[in-house]
């Protein structure tokens, strides 16, 4: 996953590799002279499609059954209804929680890609010792648990007197964006060729011009990427969030505090299935912006 | 150019503010790394400050005690002396770790194909199929969970649709609130971690060993355990990291499917942050649980190169 090394050749060389693909007839399975056959094949593609449903189909309930007409989340279904939707937008806490998780998101989407654009452009750009070290570094809280970080960040806001409010949520969800934020910027700027800005450089381009005229807009899919994935990264955390909320929560604050009223359940069933449609949206929309034109093969996969 | 010149003028006394610059630029200018880290450092500053300094205080907090709603900050080891004496919280932290090894070790059987498939099979729409697997990645994990409480709870969708169709009369106890049920949850939740590294590192193998392998004489199960497996090794181990170390401390899946018996040490840990309120305990629980992750993450990193070292 940490793994970043460029993708071999420069831009056109990708995109004719890319072409020759695609010349390729349109086909799941290697074909015959590479020694496997369809029959060979067929598991394999059964297995795929059975491992796609079993990601993709528990989280299909929600929806499901938030337009179920019943307070019970139960089969048979009893008929179409909007009402817990209508629910959903009249109720006052939840729009403030909404409104939250759009500010810290936001926030936190703007702070962690402009952070992991500098650390991707040192990381790409710079022949640096311990380059390693430091990349392992920023990448910690990706896999330290979530509670260590979310306790430890209570601790310290304690410590230092600090009230627990969206701007400690805020600085939480910095802390676990940085990392997403560079891997998708160290794939674009890796993905584009490194001369350009050399070149602007030497025909005399200052290096603030040259990161404004060449790298900025060379790597605007990248960018536009991050910010949206952050974005979602921050919109959909509980974990820091729960150790981190003062008196305004956001909203996964706002779905765990409903959990324990069953009748609240539908309303909690439509709100996860909004949340859920508009993640898909908004991170399927990231990723073929930041996986076009780098080629399946380049650098990290996440 | 005048700060050349400036720059040699100068031989002792004060420096004089444009010679400063000029060695300043030209230390930039000299030194590649030394660009390299001052533009890194705004992202190393933040991250100091929000993971090595919390970490830091954590850990000195967990040699304070908890007196009623005051802290003393007296060094003690009281903490870790709690957590000796009570093996309810060794007993917890080793099922936490078996919980976490088998879902982890679930997770990555169930990828394994997965990531074969799109790194060998697929040969158009690969980024269909890369996007598909990724996309359930970057949604809540909150809502992941829940869905599965909705699932398998006494009047969920699995007892309701049994009933329904007529396979069962009374909904199935066993389906919720058990370390099964948990570990189903956790290998459904984590799934992508597992896949992405695992790809990766199938789709960097240089083609042309699978085709000596094959010219070589190897049946298709030789090569896939003599040349891919081992190639891909480095992918397994970074999944079985993503997966194993976080899911050790997770508390949510636990609270909302574990029940009783499927509790985990990180419901511990909260609740000393919550309801208990001793909050040094907690810190002293969670460092804890830090040095047995990063003890496991040790022994399992050199038993695996040193069994690829031996194999090579």
């Amino acid at each position: 996953m940490t793994d970043t090394t460029a993708p071999g050749g420069s831009l056109t060389a990708q995109k004719a590799a890319q072409d020759q693909r695609g010349e390729e007839a349109p086909q799941y399975f290697a074909s015959k002279h590479e020694g496997y056959h369809w029959t060979a094949e067929a598991p394999m593609f059964l297995y795929a499609v059975w491992y796609l449903a079993f990601l993709y189909i528990p989280v299909l309930f929600l929806p499901l059954f938030s337009f179920n007409d019943s307070i019970y989340v139960a089969f048979p279904l009893k008929g179409f209804s909007l009402e817990w939707y209508g629910d959903m937008v009249s109720t006052q806490q939840l729009l403030e929680a909404l409104a939250n998780s759009i500010k810290v998101g936001g926030a936190v989407a703007v702070l962690s890609t402009i952070l992991g654009l500098f650390a991707a452009k040192a990381m790409t750009r710079y022949v640096m010792p311990g380059k390693g070290a430091i990349t392992a570094f920023i990448m910690l809280p990706l896999v330290v648990p979530g509670i260590i970080l979310g306790i430890s960040l209570l601790v310290i806001t304690n410590m230092v007197g600090m009230e627990l409010s969206l701007y400690t949520i805020g600085l939480a969800h910095t802390l676990v964006s940085v990392p997403f934020a560079m891997l998708v910027l160290i794939s674009r700027l890796e993905g584009f060729d490194k001369n350009l800005e050399e070149a602007s450089l030497d025909l005399g381009e200052g290096p603030f011009r040259t990161f404004f005229r060449v790298t900025l807009p060379l790597a605007w899919p990248g960018i536009l990427a991050s910010l949206l994935l952050t974005f979602t990264i921050s919109f959909d955390e509980f974990i820091l969030a729960f150790f981190l909320a003062g008196n305004e929560a956001t909203l996964p604050v706002y779905i765990w505090s409903q959990l324990r009223f069953p009748s609240r359940l539908p309303m909690v069933l439509a709100l996860g299935a909004t949340i859920l449609i508009f993640s898909f949206f908004i991170v399927t929309v990231a990723e073929v912006l930041r996986r076009r034109g780098v080629g399946p093969q380049s650098g990290s996969a996440i | 150019m005048a700060v050349t010149d400036s720059a040699r003028t100068v031989t002792h006394g004060d420096v004089p503010l444009p010679s400063l610059i000029f060695r300043v630029n030209a230390l930039f200018l000299r030194h590649e790394w030394i660009r390299g880290y001052t533009l890194l450092s705004p992202t190393l500053l933040v991250m100091v400050m929000l993971m090595c300094l919390p970490v830091f205080m954590l850990v000195t907090y967990s040699f304070w005690t908890q007196n009623y709603l005051d802290i003393d900050r007296t060094f003690t080891l009281a903490n870790y002396e709690a957590f000796f004496q009570k093996p309810i919280y060794v007993a917890l932290i080793m099922k936490s770790i078996r919980m976490s090894l088998f879902c982890t070790f679930a997770t990555i059987i169930l990828a394994y194909p997965m990531a074969y498939f799109i790194a060998f099979k697929v040969k158009s729409n690969k980024l269909v199929w890369l996007i598909l697997i990724t996309v359930p990645f970057w949604t809540s994990y909150l809502l992941r969970v829940f869905a599965w409480k909705v699932i398998l709870g006494y009047n969920g969708v699995v007892n309701s649709g049994l009933i329904s169709v007529g396979l069962i009369d009374e909904p199935l106890q066993f389906l919720l609130y058990n370390p099964t049920a948990v570990v189903l949850t956790l290998a459904h939740a984590w799934a992508a971690f597992a896949i992405l590294p695992i790809y990766v590192s199938l789709e960097k193998i240089d083609r042309s060993y699978l085709e000596a392998a094959t010219d070589l004489g190897d049946t298709p199960s030789e090569r896939f355990w003599r040349v891919t497996w081992p190639l891909s090794l480095p992918g397994v181990i970074a999944a079985g990291l993503l997966v194993f170390i976080p899911t050790v401390a997770d508390y949510v899946t636990p609270r909302l499917v574990g029940g009783t018996t499927g509790i985990m040490i990180g419901n511990i840990i909260q609740s000393q942050f919550g309801k208990a309120n001793n909050w040094p305990l907690g810190a002293a629980l969670s460092v804890i649980v830090m040095l047995m992750i990063a003890f496991l993450v040790v022994v399992f990193i050199v038993t695996t190169t040193r069994g690829r070292a031996k194999s090579a």
